[in-house]
């Protein structure tokens, strides 16, 4: 699975999160869930723990703490899914 | 009886609304509390009719089933703060989805009973129920919430 791919499936898992699905249009690697998603910092864990079970993953303290940003939540779901693989 | 619990909950006199923990595990807490009749709220809410305010049992609901099990859960893996009296903390609320069935009247006794959906990076989140003294049920919801620490010289919450 490449980042584009993930981006896709990542757009998915952030959309019941996002109140505004307007915003999910623009996503880039850039985007911050916080600051340009306008997602609620406490559902941070809810969007980790979904991204677990959509790849079968298992995403640590130290991990979780960085994806704030797509780049960043992209970069910790390929490094668990290669972990694994 | 697990009440040595009730000492570490930040609350006081007339915010205070757990009388009794009778199940404490990692997964399930049960716990009761009654109204007491000359409760502050009844006076205004309403007069002449005292009925308890859906906050209220909101709120009884979050201290028994959300607050009590989360100091219960960090207490068993102390991370970047522990829960003791020297230690300044707070319960944060992060959602509350409830839906309520009937009125609490002053003087009623309600049960709690509270089974945890995840306990992750400090987050908790439990499917939560009040029942009245005859097992009917009061309000069903799903609750979340942070134990943060709180007050000057610590720092301050992390995101996650």
């Amino acid at each position: 699975m490449d980042r584009r791919e993930i981006l896709d499936e990542l757009k998915k898992v952030l959309t019941p999160y996002t109140e505004n699905k307007e915003l999910l249009a623009g996503i880039t690697e850039q985007t911050n869930l916080i600051h340009d998603l306008k997602i609620n910092s406490a559902n941070l864990v809810d969007i980790i723990i979904d991204a677990e079970s959509k790849y079968d993953i298992e995403i640590d303290l130290d991990s979780a703490e960085k994806m704030t940003d797509i780049k960043n939540c992209i970069d910790v779901i390929l490094e668990k899914m290669n972990h694994k693989a | 009886m697990y009440n040595d619990i009730l000492s570490h909950l930040p609350y006081k006199s007339s915010f205070l609304f757990v009388d009794n923990i009778t199940l404490l595990t990692e997964d399930k807490v049960i716990g009761d509390y009654t109204l007491k009749e000359d409760a502050f709220f009844y006076e205004d809410h309403f007069p002449g009719n005292p009925v308890t305010p859906g906050v209220i049992v909101t709120e009884i609901m979050a201290q028994i089933g959300l607050v009590v099990l989360g100091i219960y859960l960090v207490g068993l893996s102390p991370g970047e703060f522990a829960v003791t009296p020297g230690n300044k903390w707070m319960p944060l609320l992060a959602s509350t989805d409830v839906a309520f069935y009937k009125m609490v009247l002053p003087g009623e006794k309600v049960t709690v009973i509270s089974t945890k959906q995840y306990f992750r990076f400090g987050k908790l989140k439990c499917r939560i129920e009040m029942h009245d003294a005859a097992g009917e049920p009061i309000a069903k919801g799903v609750f979340s919430g942070f134990v943060r620490p709180s007050g000057p010289g610590i720092a301050g919450a992390k995101q996650i």
